[in-house]
């Protein structure tokens, strides 16, 4: 904790907004409150939560350290919420609506990132930043100096509006219908503590995006997505927005559904404030794994769910901040800080320049400009690199700066002419890698590095693919070089992996008495058309063998791909069972004493174990046949993917609950319980022996993937539709994860070498 | 700018109190900064960590081998955080003292510099480095992290460069940096 924290407050006084400081200052009255055991757990936890404050891994005080889990002695016992310590280091995540940011805010987040922090500022999938390794004693401090540079964390956690992302080019892009950013700020700040949206039972997530092409918003897995439009009537263009709403990756990935074709601009922000009423109202609150929108837009159906937004949208009192914004639309637009100025063509560039500006520099729709992308390793960046982009930002630009959901920033409304300048200013300070939007551009979730909830390493992974891709630079082939590669460390989808190409989510594996981390293929996922399709999990591969994994797959692609074949439409054409045959050589993990690398993930040289997510205590013996018959499980929900690929949805269907039904059977089995034989049965005894027990619970979303299990039998043999089905596909390939996990934890796979 | 707790020298200059001061970080430079492999590193801390091989209460090891320029390796404690640094690409290890310390700016200074040649004597012994990886104990940088109790200000060094003078005797030290970073001296055996 920094013993400067009692005289920032004096020292940025005036700097602050009073209502701000008001807040802050109660937040830090929490802080001591809870130090003195007067406010429970759970209600620190979320008060935390709702500035931004998060736990991180390890703040239980278990570590796995490749021997055995041991302790870690926080000097203080006190807890911050259920199961954290104190004293735990955590992280801080930092709202910037729309990726909206300038130099000063820039030079802000250095000064943090070095003085609370590890040195790095990290840029996530949602245009926030993440601070790490954060003491819950500086957190008000921090919050203060963001404030008092115009940025809040209010509401960057918790069951609330998180940040509005929208595209990093709106304004400036060519295929947009209009500037999407006077919109998205807008909703930010009216969102923003609004009493309307203070009762949610879960997070609720707006983008928006200028155009229906291209990916920049991400707007169809958003709880709220908004895509500009304009229609003519009578002669006059007006504004508005194509509305789509339920949307939402993580365990259970829905793709929004269409509320209304075109939302007029004046009536965007009442329209949010009457959905967010229908959420607090009508959404769950009890069970948090089924209490986003897009659970309650499945359960009532968009038709109702519109008819219940519109009533509410009739009743609400009329509130002048829904159009006072439009108003000042025509004045508020960016300005460049120099005329434009066509790219002179020189006798000779800087070295690299070229390559740099066919990857980094986008021409803008305003003749003359560009905006150029500053591509981050894994979304980090160091102070002396902020501080660089900001000086670069008052030099070239006008401060117009944003970040990216490819965990970039750009500069927007470079004169062209200076392109070759500002390259080398960059490359002064190792920013001017070649790589946006390529295929060396991996983009991570934090996964085991910090996050509670990691499964495998996504950002060892990312940053080995990044590498490999790097070296073969020139001889990557051209048809490749554009494609997308997420991760996520677990099923949670923080990295999206479902909307890149080739999308991995961290899982286990026990093989040979160890666990061995692995990740799920997944393929098929559209990134364009706004996230337009999401891709379905072919099989799990061993971490260590993900990039060969990567060389296997875009190697065929650029063997056999029909002329401008696209990579999903090739995966498409070529078939499941063709993609899970390319990957299946990659699926055999060496035994332990020929080589243990594979028993270790990327980056970390610990034996790999769950033990850091801190679930349960050994139960039982390792019992090798159920391995075969979890296996025989992920088979029979590929197999039924199959199915829904050949258009056969009551197969498909039935193909996924058979799957939940067998691995149910297995799990019983391994404790050697006795099962009648039928559906019934097996659900019953299941219920019985490992959801009342909660023994198949997972951690952090306890009885859920049971509940989906419950679920899929009561709904056995109902009809289906495509997209009903396609869910279901999902929920029975984490039924069978969360049963390998379960199997885990009763079998306690050993941490060392077993005698 | 800045306002730390500010007081008048005997010639009349302002200067800051330097036993206000807190957050010393001591960076020991590398001699031959290319024999070192950070990879190397990783599994150290993880075992620094798991045999408890430092007075300090270590957490987590984070890996930034990917940040050209940047913090490198690093050890993160609950006190203080270890790193093989690599800002501005001079790679050395980096004492980062995150808690308070009791006593004056001399103790607080005479801890951070104990514990960071402390870790460079531990990693020089390391089986993999031995022989191979040599820290330049006569080049050091000493910052303060934290702009408040001491901003990179002539105020700031004039509080204490005395200090630093006392402590680190035949040494030439340097004031470093522009008025944004961290107040930081360059300390170079004479």
């Amino acid at each position: 904790m920094k013993a400067s924290n009692a005289q920032w407050k004096g020292q940025l006084g005036s700097q602050i907004p009073n209502q701000l400081g008001a807040e802050l200052d109660v937040f830090e009255h929490e802080i001591a409150l809870k130090q003195q055991g007067k406010i429970e757990d759970r209600v620190f936890a979320e008060t935390r939560l709702r500035r931004g404050a998060y736990g991180q891994r390890y703040d239980n005080g278990q570590r796995a350290d490749g021997k055995a889990t041991r302790t870690l002695n926080y000097p203080s016992t006190n807890t911050k919420g259920p199961g954290t310590l104190w004293d735990a280091p955590g992280m801080q995540r930092i709202k910037i609506p729309f990726g909206g940011l300038n130099a000063s805010r820039l030079e802000m987040l250095a000064d943090l990132c070095e003085e609370y922090s590890d040195g790095i500022a990290h840029v996530t999938t949602r245009q926030d930043f993440q601070l790490h390794y954060i003491h819950i004693e500086d957190t008000p401090t921090i919050m203060r100096r963001l404030a008092s540079v115009g940025i809040t964390t209010r509401e960057a956690c918790g069951n609330s509006v998180r940040n509005v992302t929208a595209c990093p080019i709106a304004g400036v892009c060519r295929e947009q219908s209009f500037d999407v950013t006077p919109y998205a700020r807008a909703i930010a700040y009216f969102m923003l503590g609004h009493p309307d949206a203070q009762a949610f039972g879960r997070k609720f997530k707006i983008a928006f995006s200028g155009c229906k092409e291209n990916a920049c918003g991400l707007v169809r897995l958003h709880d709220f997505g908004a895509i500009a439009v304009t229609r003519k009537t009578g002669g006059e263009t007006r504004r508005g927005f194509e509305l789509w709403v339920g949307g939402g990756l993580g365990p259970v990935p829905q793709q929004a559904k269409l509320y209304d074709e075109f939302v007029p601009e004046e009536e965007i922000l009442p329209v949010a404030q009457a959905i967010g009423r229908v959420f607090a109202q009508l959404g769950e609150k009890k069970n948090r794994n089924t209490a986003r929108l897009k659970f309650l837009v499945s359960k009532l159906g968009i038709v109702e769910f519109k008819r219940l937004v519109q009533a509410e949208r009739e009743i609400l009192q009329h509130d002048p901040r829904w159009t006072a914004y439009l108003k000042d639309i025509p004045t508020s637009a960016e300005l460049p800080l120099k005329s434009p100025a066509l790219l002179q063509i020189e006798p000779v560039f800087p070295h690299g320049f070229e390559r740099w500006r066919a990857t980094n520099v986008y021409t803008q729709l305003q003749p003359g400009y560009a905006t150029v992308t500053i591509a981050l390793p894994l979304g980090d960046i160091t102070a002396s690199q902020l501080r660089l982009v900001a000086d670069l930002s008052r030099r070239y630009v006008r401060e117009t700066i944003r970040s990216t959901v490819e965990q970039n920033l750009v500069l927007r409304w470079v004169s062209e002419a200076d392109l070759p300048a500002l390259f080398t200013d960059l490359e002064r300070g190792h920013l001017a890698s070649p790589v946006a939007g390529t295929v060396v551009d991996v983009a991570s979730c934090p996964g085991t590095d910090t996050c509670k909830l990691g499964i495998a390493s996504s950002r060892g992974l990312a940053g080995e693919l990044r590498v490999r891709l790097a070296e073969k630079g020139a001889e990557l082939d051209e048809s490749i070089r554009g494609l997308r590669i997420k991760i996520s460390g677990c099923f949670n989808s923080c990295g999206q992996h479902h909307v890149a190409d080739l999308g991995f989510y961290g899982v286990s594996r026990n093989k040979n008495g160890y666990t061995v981390p692995h990740f799920q293929v997944v393929l098929g996922g559209e990134w364009t058309n706004n996230a337009g399709a999401y891709g379905l999990a072919i099989g799990a591969v061993p971490s260590k063998r993900i990039p060969e994994t990567v060389d296997r797959i875009t190697g065929r692609y650029v063997a056999e791909r029909a002329p401008s074949e696209t990579f999903q439409a090739f995966i498409k054409r070529i078939g499941k069972t063709e993609c899970k045959k390319m990957i299946e050589e990659f699926t055999a993990v060496p035994r332990h004493d020929e080589d243990p690398s594979f028993y270790s993930d990327w980056g970390d040289p610990r034996e790999f174990t769950l033990g850091d997510i801190g679930v349960g205590e050994c139960a039982g013996e390792v019992i090798a046949p159920i391995d075969f018959e979890l296996v025989a499980c992920e088979r029979e929900v590929f197999e039924a993917q199959l199915k829904l690929e050949s258009g056969d949805i009551p197969q498909a269907a039935a193909m996924a609950y058979e799957s939940m039904l067998h691995g149910a059977l297995a799990l019983l089995r391994v404790k050697h319980l006795p099962v009648e034989s039928g559906a019934d049965n097996i659900v019953e005894g299941f219920r019985k022996h490992f959801f009342d027990t909660e023994l198949f619970f997972d951690p952090f979303v306890r009885g859920k993937f049971a509940q989906d299990l419950f679920k899929a039998h009561e709904n056995a043999g109902q009809p289906r539709t495509l997209e009903t089905t396609h869910q279901l596909i999902e929920e029975a390939q984490l039924f069978i994860e969360a049963c390998f996990s379960c199997y885990a934890r009763i079998s306690a796979a050993p941490v060392m070498a077993p005698a | 700018m800045l306002r730390p707790h500010i007081r008048r020298a005997r010639d009349g200059s302002r200067m800051i109190d330097p036993n206000t001061v807190q957050h010393v970080n001591v960076k020991v430079f590398l001699k031959e900064p290319q024999a070192l492999n950070l990879a190397d590193v990783v599994p150290i801390f993880h075992r620094w960590i798991r045999e408890g091989f430092l007075q300090e209460m270590l957490v987590d090891v984070a890996d930034y081998r990917h940040v050209e320029a940047g913090p490198g390796v690093l050890l993160i404690g609950h006190e203080a955080n270890y790193s093989l640094d690599n800002r501005e690409n001079r790679l050395g290890l980096l004492y980062n003292r995150k808690a308070s310390l009791d006593g004056t700016f001399q103790e607080r200074l005479s801890q951070a510099y104990r514990a960071a040649i402390a870790a460079c004597d531990r990693l020089e012994q390391e089986d993999i480095f031995r022989g191979i990886l040599k820290f330049d104990r006569d080049t050091l940088d000493v910052f303060v992290n934290d702009r408040l109790l001491a901003p990179n200000t002539e105020e700031s060094w004039q509080g204490l460069r005395g200090e630093l003078e006392a402590f680190f005797q035949g040494f030439a030290i340097e004031r470093q940096g522009e008025p944004r970073d961290l107040f930081r001296v360059a300390v170079t055996r004479r």
